[in-house]
Parts: C-alpha cells; structure tokens; sequence
C-alpha cells in the first residue's frame, strides 16, 4: 500500500489542506498533481483516489488531468529520469544518435524504466537550451554538446 | 425584446437567450450535435455554427448569446459547406459499418450526414483501434464509435451527478472512460444508462441479451415465463414510430406470447405487492420501530449509488426488493409449486425500462434457494428490436390479458413507473392501513410532475407525515444531505435513478428524428399513459388488489412475516470503489 508511507502522505495531506484554504482550490488540482509527483515520483492510482477524497473531486476528472499533460509519469519511475531531448536544433545536432546509444545501453525504450531500476527513458520536445545542443536532462541537471560518448560516460557516473 | 435578422428577415426576440434559443423557436432548426438542452453548452462539435455579420469566424450558435440588430445566416451556401465539411470529418474518423451498428437507423450522427447532404466520402480519415469494454453487466462502451461530444460525460456528472467518466489524454487520442482506465463493472457506474440515452452514436449501448433470449426460447425443456414492467408499455410506441403517450399493455402481453413465453405476468403485480411490504415496513418504522425517514428502494441505479455513495444512510433505505425481484422470486417458488415445476427449469425474463435491473439480477442478494431468481433482463429497446425482427406487428395485434397468478395489478402499481408514484402508492395503502378508513384523495398532485425535488405533507389520524421524492440521482443527492443535516425534516424519501423515474429509464427507445432523448414533454406524456391506466382501473389501492390478497392468505402469511423476509426482502452493504460527490467548489 503505497498510501501507507506516512511521512509522504502525511506532507501530500498537509500540502493539499493548504490548498483547500485558498480562494480558488478548485484550480489547485494540477498543483497537488505537482506535489504528488515530486513526492512519489509518479501519480499512484490510489495517491490519487485519496486526492479526490481529500479534495472532493471526483477520480475520473483527477484522471482526465493527470493523462492529459506528458509531465505526469503515471508509472513509477527509475531512481533518474533521463529526458533526450529532440527538439529541432538537438535533432540537427545528432539527438538521435545519442538517443539510440542511450537506448541501447539501458536496453529501455521511451516511457521505460531499466531493469535495475535505476533509468527512466523520456523524450522531452525542448529544454530551452539550444545553444548546448544537442542536450539529456538527468532528473533536474542539463548536460550539453554531447557526444553518444560523452552521454554514457554521464550515465555511467550515475551507477556509482 | 430586441430585434435581430435571421436569413434576411426581422423577428423580435426575447434577450439573454442563445442563437440557437431564439431560432428554435421561430421555427429554424439549426443542426446541432454536442448540445443538449438540459446539460451544460460544450460547443465541442461545432455542427451549429451560423454566419454573424460583422464577425470574423462563424460562431457556435448553442453558446453566443443574440443581441439588438444581429444579423444571422443559418443557411447561406457557404456556412451549409462549413457545416457539411465538419460532419464529413467527424465520419472520417468514424467506423463505417452503419449497415452492421446497433444504433443503424436511429443513429443522430447518420440522420445529419443525411441532412447534411453527404452523398460520398472525401477523405478517409484515421480511425480509432480500442477495445469494447463488455465488462459491465449493463452498459457496453466502444470508445471506436465516440465522437467525444461529451454529453454521457455531461449527463453522468452534472444530472446524475455520478461522475463515472471523464476525458482522458488529449488530441485525436481522447478518449471518454472510467478513472484509470478501469472496467466499467469496477468503476463508480451505477449503470443507470443515461449514457446510453443521450449518446448520439453506438458509443454506449446496453448488454444486448436478445440473441440469446431467442435461443432460450426455442428450447422446449424450459418453462419460459415473462414480467413486464409498467414503463415499457409507455414507451415501445416510440420505437415504432408513433408519438409518445400510447400505451401497449394489452398488445404487449399478446406479443410476448407470439415470442414464445408460456405465462406472461405483469411487474405491476409485484408493485402492489411491495408497496404493501414497504407501506406496512414504514408504518413500522412510523411507530417507533427503525429509523426515519425511510427511503425507498426500488431503483436499481439509486441502489448502487447508495452502497458507493451514501453508505451511511444504509439502514434508512427500506429492505424491500424491487417489484421485479419481488416478481421473480415468487415466480421461482409460489408460482413454481403452482405448477408442480421445477424452479430450475424455469426461465425468468424481466422486460424493463432499465439497463440497471441487468445489474440487479446479478446481484447475489437477491438469489432464491441458490438460483438466480431473474436470468434475463431485457430493455423496451431490446424487446421493440425483438418483436420487429420476429415479424409481429404489435401495431395492430389483438391485446390479451395477463396471466394468473401474478398478473393482476391495482392502478398503484402502474403509478410505479413514474417519479412521485412509489410515494403515491405507498401513502394510499399506508393512511389505510394505518387509520382503517379509505383514502378517497388518492391522486397526490404535489409530488406528481418533473420538478427534481418535490415535498409535501399529509396527515394520517392527526399525525403529519411529510414526505419527499427525487428523480435522478443528483436530485436524490441533494434530498439526501438534507436528511443528513435535518433528520428529522421528511417521514418518507422516495428515490428514483432516473429522470422522471423510470419512464426515463436508461432503457427506453432512443429519441425520434424530431426530439431529444429525455425530452420532458416526452416524459410527461409517457406519464400519462401511466396516470391513464390507473384512472381506469376499478380497483387503485395496492391491499384491494384480490390476486395479493390470496398471495398472502395462501402462501406469505402476511406482510413482513418470515415468508416475506425470506424472498421479498433483501440488505445493502457499502461498496468500493467509494464515489466522489464533488463538492460545489471543485468542479464546475
């Protein structure tokens, strides 16, 4: 039971009583969306039936917003997140060959999470930071004017 | 008043109405399909857009208001090729399988292709590759055939305030379903049907069980007998392309027979029934004994929504089975030794307005000795589809009567059908019962008609009992927080799933080319048909029905004794998923 983590639920729980005192709580909905994947890393199906308990929303509307945007991992997600991004300048930079290399040292598709645990694959549409091109993001940290050498080399410094 | 111009002539108008209001009524019918009157504007589909001049784009006409000298084209030849070019790229998407689809012929997204004047096809669009969900014991969603007009969306949560599906994902992969993807049968659907009533296309439609009704029927080995309840007979006229408001009582009963049913009894029998177990539960209760007020518990939708929704209001709904469960149970024990049969030999089919009582029969309460008591639920839909395909012509048949022993009904139990008619029926037999004089007002007009809550008071022997009947489940919710702020405000509760009970039920025929599914003028025609019968019937008290009254001399004893607890009542207990009501502040 994932909703057994107290400390997590316990934070989403206060996080969420704020948002009932606001003017507007109903358009707090994206923001707990927010909180709850930062907390978890991904939008756990029960995390969100307690949300539309908590928040009187029903879990069908919860559901339509938390498809609706690619933000939301609606799986759980490997220790890092690594966004590839193929943006039109990273893409004439050779994103795709960095992608593939990625691809095949992980052995995980987009939307995947590899074996260990460890990677989450996501394609991301720009970073804004083409001047890098082409760029990966791994959880929050940009890396630039990769090379598929130097990307592996920066995934390997993660596995320590 | 304002003046505004519509294809070049001046009409004086009413403001703070909608273009689409005010050419409604001057007699243009602008082509509409997202809209719905009794739901919030979506302006999803963009059918009903009309030239404005002085604007810029054409504009949707369901969602911009008139004003003083507007000028509207709503059939200039260019905005009737805008229009034809949105529905041409609607049916792009759409699977072309008219000539196999259940909703062929009363279809609203083929009847505007036609009017649109679509004679061939442009473009072949993507189309869409889902599964069906065949999860639901009642209502079967095909997100292939989804236009994402948004009405099911619409009705299940701003009417039954149910809240069952939403949009999810976005772009051409939108797709309408439960939370998480679920199985419908796992999800908060109360499988009222409402879905299916107001669904253009065949995205939703019920668990069609006719198929296999006519296999059943042609096996000798089994006793095949028939229940129809009082809706159906108010309605099939519709699905066969009469006006509202003609009943088929009699024609209905011939035809089961041409279909093959050995015994057709009437659900209005079991009605009067009931209401003598539920007139004589609240008495009870009345004097002291359980709690108040009591809420009826007929509808099968209203019996989901209480275990989901309202499980603490459990021990205010009264024990009583549905008439048609009431039906099926004796059918499978008193009328079964009748005839010296077998119960498992008999087939018990319930044809109903309702795609819920398909969910009801399942329910595992409501077994009798371990067998089911009612194997097939059939909607008036699926039973007009039926008649027509066995080539009897219901139109002009002879009517025959219903069978003895639990075919005989009171005009209380035709009331059934109709929201405010449980609480009719209850109170004629009840002030009887309770103060041994006869009740010589019986039509309670204050709780007649489609007003979404409706109160009212009456005094038996000095005491004052006051009452209160919702129809639809959103109405239901808003009675039901006030009984749980105000326990003390009603005596007796009656609750109905559907709009205007179950003459709305979600098993009704589909809307004709000319009317809108739930149509109120429609529905308080249907009711009248219902008010029709009862006004010519001798006998219009539920306990001066002579077929219940030996029912319990010979076989029940009396109401609410063991025999009755045994097979005429049953328990609720609470559900998951719990569903949401959402609160005022959170959506819209």
């Amino acid at each position: 039971m994932i909703v057994s983590d107290d400390r997590k639920i316990s934070e989403l729980k206060n996080f969420m009583r704020e948002a009932k005192s606001k003017e507007h709580p109903d358009s707090q909905l994206i923001s707990i969306l927010h909180k709850t994947q930062e907390l978890y890393g991904y939008l756990d199906q029960e995390v969100m039936s307690e949300i539309a308990k908590e928040m009187s929303i029903p879990t069908a509307h919860i559901w339509g917003v938390a498809t609706f945007y690619h933000y939301f991992n609606l799986k759980p997600t490997g220790k890092h997140v690594i966004s590839v991004c193929l943006g039109t300048a990273c893409y004439v930079k050779g994103a795709e060959e960095i992608l593939n290399s990625i691809r095949q040292e992980l052995k995980i598709d987009f939307g995947q999470t590899s074996e260990d645990k460890l990677f989450t694959l996501q394609e991301a549409r720009c970073l804004g930071a083409c001047g890098l091109a082409p760029v990966i993001m791994i959880d929050d940290k940009i890396y630039g004017s990769l090379t598929p050498k130097k990307a592996l080399e920066i995934i390997k410094s993660y596995r320590k | 008043m304002i003046t505004i111009h519509i294809n070049d002539k001046a009409y004086q108008v009413e403001n703070d109405q909608t273009i689409m209001q005010a050419a409604d009524k001057l007699g243009f019918h602008i082509p509409r399909l997202c809209y719905h009157p009794k739901l919030s504007i979506e302006g999803a589909c963009r059918v009903c857009i009309v030239e404005v001049v002085g604007m810029r784009n054409y504009v949707a006409s369901c969602a911009y208001p008139v004003s003083e000298g507007m000028k509207i084209y709503t059939n200039s030849e260019e905005i009737r090729r805008a229009r034809r070019d949105i529905v041409e790229l609607i049916l792009d998407n759409h699977p072309e399988d008219c000539h196999t689809c259940e909703r062929d012929g009363n279809c609203e997204l083929q009847r505007l292709a036609f009017a649109m004047g679509i004679r061939k096809r442009h473009f072949e669009g993507e189309k869409k590759h889902y599964e069906k969900d065949l999860s639901s014991t009642s209502v079967i969603r095909d997100p292939n055939k989804c236009i994402l007009c948004g009405r099911c969306v619409r009705i299940c949560s701003e009417i039954q305030k149910v809240n069952a599906l939403g949009y999810a994902h976005r772009g051409f992969k939108t797709v309408v379903m439960p939370a998480y993807n679920m199985p419908f049968k796992d999800s908060v659907c109360t499988t009222c049907g409402q879905c299916i009533n107001v669904c253009p296309t065949a995205a939703f439609v019920e668990k069609n069980f006719t198929q296999e009704l006519f296999g059943k029927l042609g096996d000798r080995s089994l006793i095949k007998v028939a229940q129809i309840a009082p809706s159906v007979r108010a309605a099939i006229g519709e699905a066969f392309a009469l006006e509202p408001g003609r009943q088929f009582e009699k024609e209905l009963v011939a035809a089961l027979r041409k279909l093959g049913f050995d015994h057709v009894f009437d659900t209005q029998f079991s009605a009067d029934l009931t209401i003598m177990e539920e007139a004589s539960e609240f008495l009870e209760r009345f004097q002291g004994r359980g709690k108040l007020p009591m809420i009826t518990s007929c509808s099968s939708a209203w019996m989901k929504c209480l275990e989901q929704f309202h499980p603490d209001l459990i021990e205010n709904v009264s024990t009583c089975k549905s008439p048609m469960s009431m039906a099926s149970a004796l059918i499978k024990s008193y009328f079964a030794d009748k005839i010296k049969a077998d119960p498992k030999k008999i087939l018990s089919v319930a044809f109903m307005c309702c795609t819920a009582k398909k969910y009801e029969a399942s329910r595992p309460e409501l077994m009798v000795e371990g067998i089911q008591s009612t194997d097939m639920v059939i909607t008036t839909r699926e039973l007009a589809w039926m008649i027509k395909s066995a080539g009897i012509d219901l139109l002009h048949i002879k009517g025959e009567e219903f069978d003895h022993p639990l075919g005989y009904s009171s005009g209380a139990g035709t009331i059934f059908g109709v929201t405010g008619g449980v609480m009719e029926a209850a109170i004629r037999t009840a002030y009887e019962l309770y103060t041994g004089e006869t009740l010589l007002d019986i039509e309670i007009q204050e709780i007649r008609g489609l007003k979404g809550v409706k109160e009212g008071k009456l005094v038996i022997d000095g005491k004052e009992i006051r009452i209160a009947v919702a129809h639809g489940l959103g109405n239901a919710n808003e009675i039901l927080n006030t009984v749980r702020k105000d326990p003390e405000r009603y005596h007796f509760v009656e609750i109905m799933g559907c709009p205007g009970g179950c003459i709305g039920g979600g098993g009704q025929p589909y809307a004709g080319s000319n009317s809108m599914p739930l149509d109120e003028e429609c529905l308080m025609k249907r009711a009248e048909a219902l008010y029709g019968l009862d006004r010519n019937k001798t006998i219009r008290r539920s306990h001066e029905n002579p077929d219940v009254q030996r029912l319990y001399k010979e076989f029940l004893g009396r109401p609410l004794g063991p025999m009755s607890h045994k097979l005429l009542h049953t328990h609720y207990k609470a559900k998951e998923p719990r569903g949401i009501i959402p609160s005022e502040l959170t959506v819209k």
